[in-house]
């Protein structure tokens, strides 16, 4: 059921081509890491795959065409938590993480038993209890992006899509986060796609890495294959040097500074 | 951390003493905006330009009641007042009051603007120009052909909102909510060039049109209340029962969609309810500003920002509001009436601001 399939994945937004025949793949429990140039479509990837962006190819989940579900069957499959989820003023965290639940109710229906069962085992999941009751914008940073991450798992969909979830926060709240994702789709069995602009974090967390450049597919493998410093300066631009350790790769940019 | 033991028992007693619950309308609420409406309507009843001992107002009310007969020792003149002149009057405050605020409130979140009222697409400045060709055209408050005058502002007030939903669905794409609001600013000015054009051109309407323009529940009658009710019991209906929809609309459009929602069809249904509703109050009460945009805030300054709040206190708000605003509008100046769209913004705004400031501080 949680397979994400992408094949000759095309989008045009407003007739300018974002991205270009785009097949990838990532398997139930898979972590796939999109990395790429700023531009180069990573979000737009995401967008197309949940429904927010018209895409020509296909975007199959578990197998099922994305463009034959309707909407809440979709949403039931695969979830998104954007670069920048909306804040809504005086919105409670238990409120929010209802939402959800939307796409297991009805239009009109009330929630259910099940529905605040399975809220509550979210907020507790990301240790947000004692937030319940507190809004979203009285929280700290990375307090909130542990409430996006819980609206994500109340939504119980197989495949979640992150865009950025790093962005915005300091080195340990980056680590905490992805370090709650890993542990997440390891107890859930959850397909992971997160774009990631921090290409040390992208070696260290995905067990694949596809980058995009300029709308195209231009490498996908393991972190280890994928970067490479001829891949990197490459689609980047930039000179880097790539250090190997135990813990995994680390990706350092190495500007030329003018000489004296 | 909890066992899984504990996640399966529903009745752990750590969950009993802390069941968290998401934001409900409470009953304490509800209670207390049911009670403002009742205690609003009763002044309404007791109060007026001819003196009439309140308790006797309530023992006539009481004698009323099926199986009870008290005498309440009003004659027929004055139970006459109470029932043809006041009680229509309070009956049509409620209704207007209950329909713009329930409007208003819908409107917020299906714009998420927090300055939308239920006039945002135009059905004011609509209704203001179909009133003002009919008053200007020959049709007078009290004569004969009066009942021309609600369905020119009813006529009025939908053909501007659809006008605002042509012109705006047809530039708007996907940009969302922002170009209905701007389509119907646009409208709302053309629309009232035009009817300041027709009201300068007949001088001698100006001052009816004037006061029709800035709201008015005199004269009401059990008939404009038959005619309004079902207007006001379908729209709000509607209204309220998109309430957990607004509240994932305040998310965004895009992020509502990955929820498995369709925004535009929420809006759509609101649309229309909300502009059937306020047509059909617009055209028996005029333009009561303010009362959309000052009650579900309220509302939400002292209980909740949930849509499921929101819009149900705003409903038994709002009619308690229009009420007790349209009590000030006949009595503070007896016996001159002051028209009621300017009671609203005159006592309205400075108690908004009061419970705007004392929010503020609680958090």
């Amino acid at each position: 059921m949680s397979t994400l399939a992408i094949e000759r994945l095309n989008v045009t937004l407003g007739g300018v081509p974002i991205l270009r025949d785009v097949t990838l793949y990532a398997g139930p429990g898979e972590w796939l890491g999109i990395i790429g140039p700023n531009g180069a479509g990573k979000s737009t990837l995401l967008h197309a795959a949940c429904g927010v962006v018209p895409f020509t190819g296909t975007i199959s989940l578990g197998g099922d065409r994305v463009g034959a579900l309707d909407r809440r069957t979709r949403a039931a499959r695969i979830a998104l938590v954007p670069q920048t989820p909306a804040v809504p003023p005086g919105m409670t965290v238990i409120d929010y993480v209802l939402l959800g639940r939307t796409p297991h109710r009805a239009a009109l229906a009330p929630e259910t038993c099940t529905d605040l069962a399975v809220v509550r085992t979210a907020i507790d999941q990301l240790d947000l209890t004692r937030f319940a009751r507190r809004t979203l914008t009285s929280l700290s940073g990375g307090e909130r992006q542990r409430a996006f991450l819980a609206r994500v798992l109340a939504q119980q969909s197989d495949i979640v899509l992150l865009d950025e979830p790093t962005a915005a926060l300091d080195i340990a709240h980056q680590v905490d986060v992805l370090q709650l994702i890993d542990r997440l789709r390891r107890e859930l069995n959850l397909t992971i796609l997160t774009t990631l602009h921090d290409l040390t974090l992208a070696g260290r967390y995905p067990d694949t890495l596809a980058m995009l450049a300029e709308g195209r597919l231009v490498a996908l493998g393991a972190p280890r294959d994928v970067l490479t410093v001829e891949i990197v300066e490459h689609h980047y631009g930039t000179p880097v040097r790539i250090l190997h350790d135990d813990d995994g790769i680390v990706v350092v940019p190495t500007p030329r500074l003018e000489r004296r | 951390m909890r066992t899984a033991a504990q996640e399966r028992s529903p009745h752990h007693d750590e969950d009993r003493d802390h069941v968290i619950m998401p934001s409900t309308l409470r009953r304490s609420w509800l209670a207390g905006a049911i009670a403002l409406g009742i205690g609003a309507s009763l002044l309404g009843l007791m109060i007026g330009a001819v003196a009439i001992a309140p308790h006797r107002v309530l023992l006539e009310l009481v004698d009323h009641f099926p199986g009870v007969h008290i005498n309440s020792g009003l004659d027929a003149y004055e139970a006459n007042i109470v029932w043809q002149i006041r009680a229509p009057r309070v009956a049509l405050g409620l209704l207007v009051g209950a329909m713009l605020a329930t409007a208003g409130g819908a409107f917020q979140g299906a714009f998420r603007n927090p300055l939308a009222d239920p006039y945002l697409l135009g059905a004011a400045a609509g209704a203001g120009l179909g009133a003002t060709i009919a008053i200007s055209s020959g049709v007078h408050a009290g004569s004969a052909n009066a009942t021309i005058l609600p369905l020119a502002a009813f006529v009025g007030a939908l053909s501007a909102v659809a006008l605002t939903y042509a012109v705006g669905a047809a530039s708007g794409g996907d940009r969302g909510p922002a170009s209905l609001i701007l389509a119907g600013v646009a409208v709302a000015s053309f629309l009232t060039a035009l009817q300041t054009y027709v009201q300068q051109r007949n001088a001698s309407t100006i001052r009816e049109v004037y006061s029709w323009i800035l709201g008015q529940l005199a004269g009401a009658t059990w008939r404009d209340v038959l005619l309004l009710l079902p207007y006001v019991l379908v729209s709000t209906a509607v209204l309220l029962a998109t309430r957990r929809s607004l509240d994932v609309l305040t998310v965004g459009d895009a992020e509502a969609t990955t929820l498995g929602m369709n925004p535009r069809r929420v809006r759509v249904i609101v649309v229309i309810a909300a502009s059937l509703g306020t047509a059909a109050a617009v055209a028996l009460s005029g333009l009561i500003a303010f009362v959309g945009i000052i009650v579900p805030h309220t509302v939400r300054l002292l209980t909740n920002h949930s849509y499921r709040v929101v819009l149900p206190l705003s409903f038994l708000g709002g009619a308690a509001f229009l009420v007790l605003t349209d009590l000030l509008a006949r009595t503070l100046m007896q016996p001159a009436e002051i028209p009621i769209g300017v009671v609203t913004a005159f006592f309205g705004a400075p108690f908004f601001l009061v419970v705007l400031r004392i929010s503020r501080a609680d958090r």
